[in-house]
């Protein structure tokens, strides 16, 4: 996690995987991929289906991301990968080779170099632009999948906007626990229409999606359904009057770079009970430390060597 | 299959595509992907323009060529139908299926927009699937003629001003009756020389009084 290299430069000719179509696809796939997206822009909120390939990877790796990301990537694109808001995770860091291999674009960490952020799960804190697009890898599409398994009948109920059996979902978290209880995938309508999943992004990342300035486009490739939400689109997290949708709170601020309002992990830092908060999205936490913000527990040994210990896993 | 082979007897040689498909579609798709989500503003294609026979234009062609293949049935508009060269030229580069039912094609290219059907004559897709309609192409736009529209609605920060010429006599009023019927309805893409904008079914217009 040291902050100097952050991005690896683009490689068009790069030999190994020259073999491979320009990002993996062949371009009649493109083209079926580019149609979905279009339509699923043209209809925020509804999802678009769409014949998703067999991807070198396997489903709930992103396949669906991966095939959005494909589709629309270009040469001059930098392409940023996050898994749960870390750069530096598995899935980030393979999907992020992938790309390198297969199309040798531009990558980076860095939230702001950015052209494309394809994201398992969390939505960076930096507020993103106008010409930034963030692809999201979705599992489950859609957001009445556990109230009624049919998919005759869920799309029906979205013919019809029928949405009240997931108003009676979040009546039932209200009897049963007093409270909203369902923390991510918190279903939302799009446009005063489409009930949407916003893939299983913490429930705290919602209100960032209402009114984006970037584009917002969601890829399942098992389930095979793309939908998008363009910039400055209303996204209501559906509430009731007397129980309004709110985000979590953390008591303290991150750990290593004491940001508040941020959505934070926990770290166990020993088997004695020692743990640590700190920032879900570690390239925002990065730029905050070098800014030189310090959280409570920057100094603590543990935290140093959490903070030292990946550094140059990027290169790989 | 080479374009001589396939051109033996027809008038003249049949005109090239894209130099570079991969990388001249991947941004001719992200201009019009750009321009659906952020309706009425232009977006710039910025590649080299095809050599293509009329009435076809370089950009709508090379839209054409981004987007269509044997996946996607076709309606071209009367001018298009009647010049061969044209037709032939979309059938060796998509391999899209011309088809003369307008409610069944999954695009529309018009290169007289000017004399466009009504917009309910294409399929306008169904309650379950809204998505099967079909995208309109319209050539030949100049985006700083006709009369100037207000847009409001998804991808658009507070309004958006809009104009472009040609178009039908009752074209505002019916992408205004269009945006009614959301989410069936049909998308509109326009081409100029080098811009394209685009309409999809969610923009709410506002038709300025004069």
């Amino acid at each position: 996690m040291t902050s100097s290299v952050r991005t690896v430069e683009a490689a068009p000719d790069q030999s190994t995987e020259s073999q491979y179509n320009f990002a993996y696809l062949d371009e009649q796939t493109k083209r079926m991929i580019r149609r979905a997206i279009l339509k699923g822009i043209a209809i925020p909120g509804y999802q678009v289906p769409f014949a998703s390939r067999e991807m070198p990877m396997p489903y709930g790796w992103g396949t669906g991301g991966v095939q959005v990301t494909a589709a629309i990537l270009g040469q001059e694109d930098t392409l940023k990968v996050i898994d749960q808001g870390s750069d530096d995770t598995t899935n980030a860091v393979s999907i992020r080779s992938f790309f390198e291999k297969t199309a040798g674009v531009k990558t980076t960490t860095a939230t702001a170099d950015a052209s494309i952020i394809q994201t398992r799960h969390r939505i960076p804190e930096a507020s993103l632009r106008e010409d930034q697009i963030i692809v999201f890898q979705v599992p489950i599409p859609e957001p009445l999948r556990f109230l009624e398994p049919r998919e005759t009948e869920t799309r029906t109920m979205h013919a019809l906007k029928e949405y009240g059996l997931m108003h009676v979902k979040l009546y039932e978290d209200i009897a049963r626990n007093g409270r909203i209880a369902t923390t991510y995938a918190y279903p939302v309508e799009v446009n005063d229409r489409y009930v949407m999943d916003p893939s299983p992004t913490p429930k705290f990342d919602n209100p960032k999606i209402d009114e984006m300035a970037a584009l917002q486009l969601y890829g399942a490739g098992r389930e095979k359904r793309i939908y998008a939400i363009p910039p400055f689109t209303k996204v209501k997290s559906l509430d009731f009057d007397d129980h309004p949708f709110e985000v979590q709170k953390f008591e303290r601020p991150c750990g290593l770079c004491g940001a508040a309002n941020v959505y934070l992990d926990e770290v166990i830092l020993d088997d004695k009970g020692g743990r640590m908060f700190v920032c879900s999205d570690t390239d925002y936490c990065e730029e905050r430390r070098e800014a030189g913000h310090l959280g409570d527990m920057a100094a603590d040994p543990a935290a140093v060597s959490l903070t030292t210990s990946t550094a140059g896993q990027d290169a790989s | 299959m080479t374009a001589q082979n396939f051109t033996q007897n027809s008038s003249s040689a049949l005109a090239p595509g894209f130099d570079t498909p991969v990388v001249d579609s991947q941004s001719c798709f992200r201009a019009i992907m750009n321009a659906m989500a952020r309706p009425g503003q232009t977006q710039r294609f910025t590649r080299a323009p095809l050599d293509v026979p009329a009435p076809l234009t370089p950009l709508a062609a090379a839209i054409a060529l981004t987007l269509f293949d044997y996946d996607t049935p076709i309606w071209l508009d009367p001018d298009l139908m009647e010049s061969s060269d044209a037709l032939g030229y979309l059938r060796f580069h998509t391999g899209a299926p011309v088809t003369s039912d307008a409610a069944k094609a999954t695009f529309a290219l018009l290169t007289s927009p000017r004399h466009l059907p009504d917009l309910s004559t294409f399929a306008q897709g169904s309650a379950e699937y809204p998505d099967t309609s079909t995208t309109l192409i319209l050539a030949g736009q100049n985006f700083s003629a006709g009369p100037s529209v207000s847009l409001t609605g998804p991808g658009i920060r507070s309004a958006q001003g809009f104009r472009t010429d040609p178009v039908s006599g009752g074209f505002w009023q019916q992408m205004q009756f269009n945006n009614t019927s959301f989410p069936c309805g049909v998308d509109v893409v326009f081409a100029s020389d080098d811009e394209i904008a685009a309409l999809p079914r969610s923009t709410k217009i506002t038709i300025a009084e004069s």
